[in-house]
């Protein structure tokens, strides 16, 4: 702690009270958790009979099957999405006035929507009877806008003198973006590429408000179906368990992000004097900072 | 005939259901947020543990989840009578409430080490450096994103339609099903109003940008 900017390294006097605060601040989360699983304890939420039904394969396989609509949902829109977004991204970097314009009406206007407002449109009146695909399509144009914007910042994070080095060995604007640009680009941005592919992950969760039966949708049902004990629900025992599904999800998905950037950390280390590549991208409008 | 002026009762309503939605979790998030940045950042491993866990948690689980946990799980466990718009809150507000630490948080590591050092070396106390070194120069670089943060959660309050609050996108999916009207007109009404809300969000913060704008 002795190069934080807030506190000083801490002296005799400092250590004993950052002590006396580690004591006190550990007896405080003590008592919360204590304080919490007491509380669920006393309203029966640890009855045997409102777990055993995750012990039955029957049970399990329903999970599973949860599980994979959710993770085909998410593979699908992801695909797309990138798609688009590599779309987009092209069209707003053109160099014709009217294409860009319209790329940018586009990806402005999809980033500015509340993603459900779009599932919900879609769901009544395109895909009426076919939830996922409602979803699917409302998180790619979502997911598509913000990927474009990652992409794009990413291209502009190139050193300009690449690409006039480029087009000054006669490459043409194709053959600029694909041989020169791109390959140095997607370094830079894969950590916000991928952090976005988490909040696509998590935003597939929205097909419960609309039916579609992913994850979320059969754990609710499947904690209605059983049946109470001594009047308790089983509804907390599903929050915990698929919320720690999806928990373990997410942070195995950021951990390809955090070994991803490592690992190109490590390479461009290794490598002849590559030109600095500008490492701040702007987090693409989607407000995720990574940790 | 046109929805909006057939029902223009129910879209002040649900403009304003979420306004009020938004300022209030937004409120909560701000509070929360930099309370746990500030655990975050602490010299007591105890509370950074516990800042650590708070983000990694809320920021990994879908908000419906969080949802659902705030509406089913704190009835379950005896917190009976509280109003959905209220538990809304809670889960909006704790969810955004992550984000709000990880942006605070960056703010402060942004500040130069030599800038806290130099106050302390002409003798500027803890709460000096802190007030008047430290969090002036965080704040600016914590704006923008807090900004964004603050407008993705004028999105996302569009999830609490899912959970009985009377807000746009319920009116949305009210008016969908109410036969008669032409979806598309209703999507860009509804449209509209949240570009209202976020154009105003994103007002806000480049006007506090602007005032505290200084030349480093």
């Amino acid at each position: 702690m002795s190069a934080s900017v807030l506190y000083d390294a801490p002296g005799p006097r400092a250590r004993v009270r950052n002590r006396i605060y580690g004591a006190v601040s550990v007896l405080a989360i003590v008592g919360l958790v204590a304080f919490v699983i007491q509380r669920l304890d006393t309203t029966g939420q640890f009855q045997a009979g409102l777990w055993e039904a995750y012990e039955y394969t029957d049970t399990q396989h329903r999970i599973l099957d949860g599980l994979l609509t959710t993770l085909k949902t998410f593979g699908i829109a992801a695909l797309l999405s990138l798609a688009l977004g590599a779309l987009l991204a092209t069209a707003r970097l053109s160099d014709h006035r009217p294409v860009r314009w319209t790329a940018t009406v586009v990806v402005e206007f999809f980033r500015a929507m509340p993603l459900l407002i779009m599932i919900f449109l879609l769901y009544a009146a395109v895909f009426t009877n076919d939830p996922m695909w409602a979803l699917v399509i409302g998180l790619t144009l979502y997911n598509g806008s913000v990927q474009a914007e990652i992409f794009r910042s990413g291209i502009n994070a190139v050193a300009k003198g690449q690409s006039e080095a480029a087009h000054a060995l006669g490459l043409r604007k194709t053959q600029v973006m694909v041989h020169v640009l791109v390959p140095q680009a997607v370094r830079s941005m894969l950590p916000s590429i991928i952090s976005q592919l988490v909040v696509t992950l998590k935003d597939t969760a929205l097909g419960f408000i609309i039916l579609y039966e992913e994850l979320l949708f059969v754990g609710k049902a499947f904690a209605a179906q059983t049946q109470p004990v001594n009047g308790v629900y089983a509804f907390i025992p599903m929050v915990i368990v698929f919320g720690s599904i999806y928990i373990l999800l997410c942070l195995a998905l950021s951990g390809v992000a955090t070994w991803i950037e490592r690992r190109t950390k490590r390479s461009r280390k290794g490598a002849p004097p590559a030109p600095p590549v500008a490492v701040d991208l702007g987090t693409g409008g989607s407000g995720v900072v990574n940790p | 005939m046109n929805v909006l002026s057939d029902h223009f009762a129910e879209f002040r309503e649900g403009f304003l259901g979420t306004v009020e939605l938004t300022a209030s979790s937004a409120l909560l998030a701000l509070v929360l947020g930099i309370l746990i940045a500030g655990f975050r950042v602490s010299p007591v491993p105890a509370l950074r543990a516990f800042g650590t866990a708070w983000v990694t948690l809320l920021r990994n689980t879908p908000l419906v989840l969080l949802f659902l946990a705030v509406t089913l799980g704190l009835p379950a466990l005896g917190l009976k009578g509280w109003d959905s718009f209220w538990l809304a809150v809670l889960a909006l507000g704790c969810y955004t409430s992550a984000f709000v630490c990880e942006a605070v948080r960056s703010g402060i590591n942004t500040v130069p080490v030599g800038q806290a050092e130099a106050a302390r070396s002409i003798g500027m106390t803890f709460t000096q450096t802190l007030g008047q070194i430290v969090l002036p120069q965080a704040a600016r670089t914590a704006i923008p994103p807090i900004g964004s943060l603050m407008i993705a959660l004028a999105k996302n309050t569009a999830i609490a339609s899912g959970f009985n609050v009377a807000e746009l996108a319920a009116l949305q999916k009210q008016l969908n099903a109410d036969e008669g009207y032409n979806i598309y007109v209703i999507f860009l009404w509804i449209a509209l109003c949240y570009l209202i809300i976020t154009f105003a969000i994103s007002g806000l913060f480049r006007l506090l940008e602007s005032r505290l704008a200084v030349t480093r």
